[in-house]
């Protein structure tokens, strides 16, 4: 009993800092009885989807589609060989659901002028693209966009930050909007 | 008596003067000098009687204003106070070294403001070379003092001054980004934009009240105008894809910006509402960076058509397309100078990312930073200058440096990284 009372009284306190009280909650209301909203529900997400309203295949370590990463060669645009597999499996997952949306995001290392960088970084994601159309995923269903160097998913400022930050992320959004972006 | 100028470092940290009472530490900027001009015109400026307060803050900003400029070499005025009508003994100043003197008054209305008064004497030939009266409040009392150092640098140097000038840069610190404006001595600087996403290529209308920038607070670039008095924004471009690198054309109407909808990035222009899009270059490879020469019929931009980066040059309608830069593997960011006579840009020299300026006559190169990684030139509005970010210490920093590489100035922020600086226009 004692467990579940603290997080809702924690709850109904912070409701109580957040929202500024509505004249007639003001003398001797009880704290609990404003607080009705979604702040005090608990998320439980059902079978097969996960927290953004994926599905699991896309989302569980353990699937394929769970990697999401395509690393590039200094300079260089072209899906390497040994990432083709990967996004064959995504092509495939896209032309089975194709109310499935992706957004391909291009990434590119600190080096040189940061609006080169984000054309560089355009590059990849088109080059990702490609790959996808060709195996016949509708252009519709793929938007690709540049972050140049702006968020580097390794902060440091060698070859091994650079390396792991070459590259194109894709993020999936599901047909009722939820989803990575 | 005579000292090498460049062989000195010149270290003067203006502490930020409020710093205390707005208590926005990370938003101030410090600048330090580090290096003049070889050539500096020796200026005296005396106290100028009246409201002390009011005097310390104006002389000591146009003291400041000279000093950073690089151009002038301060004579110690003995704490002497001299009002602009008190007759001047030009040889005793000449005999100190002082080329030219200004003196003062500071005098306050009855409704309360200020007026500053001021005359500028050139002592070897012992006449007066002019002089203005400002009306100023104590809020104003800095830039009174900057237009008064501006008078003074345009009649000594023949070129106008950017002291009434603004800054506009962006911070990263604390996992924020925060569009910054201030004044060119890094005082008063004010957020425009806060955000917890990437914000870059802040560009200045060429009337000095808006701002085109790319915001990542879509989780994708988007290019945005930004009214600085009303704090009211717009989207000129969200197009499919990427939408960057936005510039003004000179008259204010159009900016040219760079979109990824047909693919890879191209240039295209729109009105500054976001209306009448058209495309200005066809590539099948990368073109960016567009921006116009100061008549507005040209447009230098970024390249990788040739195999490499280059710089290249084509109408404001688009159509035929010559390469600028043929020196080395990596030429991007083309900054052509408000005067029209030289192209700033960033050089990769044998893995050194460096500021270097063309003359457009001659297609001269020289490069005129002694950094690594500088970014994002912006000249200033007279072209003399040129503010840079680049990295010391592995912090962001912004580097003023002149067109001839010899003055240098460094401005840093107490916590965090300054990059993406923009020189805005003249006052107006």
């Amino acid at each position: 009993m004692k467990k579940l009372l603290i997080p809702a009284l924690l709850s109904a306190l912070l409701v109580g800092c957040s929202t500024t009280p509505l004249p007639e909650d003001s003398a001797g209301a009880p704290v609990e009885s404003r607080s009705g909203g979604s702040t005090t529900v608990a998320p439980v997400v059902a079978d097969g989807l996960d927290a953004n309203g994926l599905p699991r295949e896309l989302t569980d370590p353990q699937s394929k589609l769970a990697k999401r990463s395509i690393y590039f060669d200094l300079d260089k645009y072209e899906v390497k060989d040994e990432y083709k597999d990967l996004v064959a499996s995504h092509a495939k997952y896209l032309v089975a659901n194709k109310g499935f949306k992706v957004l391909l995001q291009g990434n590119t290392d600190e080096r040189g002028s940061r609006e080169y960088n984000l054309s560089l970084g355009q590059k990849r994601a088109e080059a990702v693209k490609r790959s996808l159309t060709l195996l016949g995923v509708a252009e519709s269903q793929i938007e690709s966009v540049s972050l140049g160097e702006e968020k580097p998913k390794n902060a440091g400022h060698d070859e091994a930050a650079w390396s792991e930050n070459r590259r194109a992320d894709i993020l999936y959004k599901a047909a009722d909007g939820r989803g990575e972006f | 008596m005579k000292m090498n100028a460049m062989s000195r470092i010149f270290r003067f940290i203006f502490l930020p003067f409020f710093l205390l009472t707005v208590g926005f530490a990370q938003a101030q900027l410090s600048i330090e000098i580090t290096g003049a001009g070889a050539n500096r015109i020796p200026v005296t400026i005396v106290d100028f009687p009246g409201d002390p307060t009011a005097s310390r803050i104006i002389t000591s900003t146009v003291r400041a204003d000279l000093e950073r400029s690089g151009l002038f070499k301060l004579v110690d005025h003995g704490n002497l106070a001299l009002d602009e009508n008190a007759p001047i003994n030009h040889a005793d100043w000449k005999s100190r070294g002082a080329d030219a003197l200004a003196a003062g008054s500071i005098a306050r209305s009855a409704d309360g403001r200020l007026e500053a008064r001021f005359r500028l004497y050139d002592t070897q030939k012992g006449v007066a070379l002019g002089g203005a009266a400002y009306v100023t409040s104590n809020v104003q009392l800095r830039a009174a003092g900057h237009r008064i150092a501006d008078y003074i640098y345009e009649k000594l140097t023949g070129e106008k001054g950017v002291f009434s000038t603004r800054i506009a840069y962006v911070v990263k610190a604390r996992g924020r980004f925060l569009l910054q404006i201030a004044d060119s001595d890094g005082q008063n600087a004010a957020t425009a934009l806060t955000s917890i996403e990437p914000i870059i290529s802040p560009v200045w209308s060429p009337d000095g009240g808006r701002l085109a920038y790319v915001s990542f607070e879509k989780k994708k670039p988007v290019i945005y105008v930004h009214s600085l008095a009303s704090g009211q924004r717009h989207i000129v471009a969200n197009f499919k894809g990427s939408n960057s690198a936005p510039a003004w054309s000179p008259d204010g109407l159009k900016l040219a910006v760079v979109l990824s909808k047909d693919g890879f990035s191209q240039i295209y222009k729109v009105n500054a509402d976001g209306s009448g899009l058209q495309r200005l270059t066809q590539s099948s490879g990368i073109d960016t960076e567009p921006r116009y020469s100061p008549d507005g019929g040209t447009i230098y931009f970024t390249s990788d058509r040739g195999g490499s980066p280059q710089i290249y040059q084509t109408g404001a309608n688009g159509g035929e397309v010559r390469r600028v830069t043929f020196e080395g593997s990596y030429n991007v960011s083309p900054r052509p100078s408000p005067d029209g006579k030289s192209l700033a840009f960033i050089s990769r020299r044998e893995g050194r990312f460096q500021l270097a300026v063309m003359d457009l006559a001659s297609r001269q190169v020289q490069v005129v930073s002694d950094s690594n990684k500088d970014e994002s030139p912006s000249f200033a509005p007279n072209s003399r200058m040129i503010l840079i970010a680049t990295e010391i210490g592995g912090r962001g920093v912004l580097s003023a440096v002149s067109s001839d590489g010899r003055i240098k100035q460094r401005l840093t922020v107490a916590a965090g990284d300054i990059r993406e600086p923009a020189w805005g226009p003249y006052f107006q």
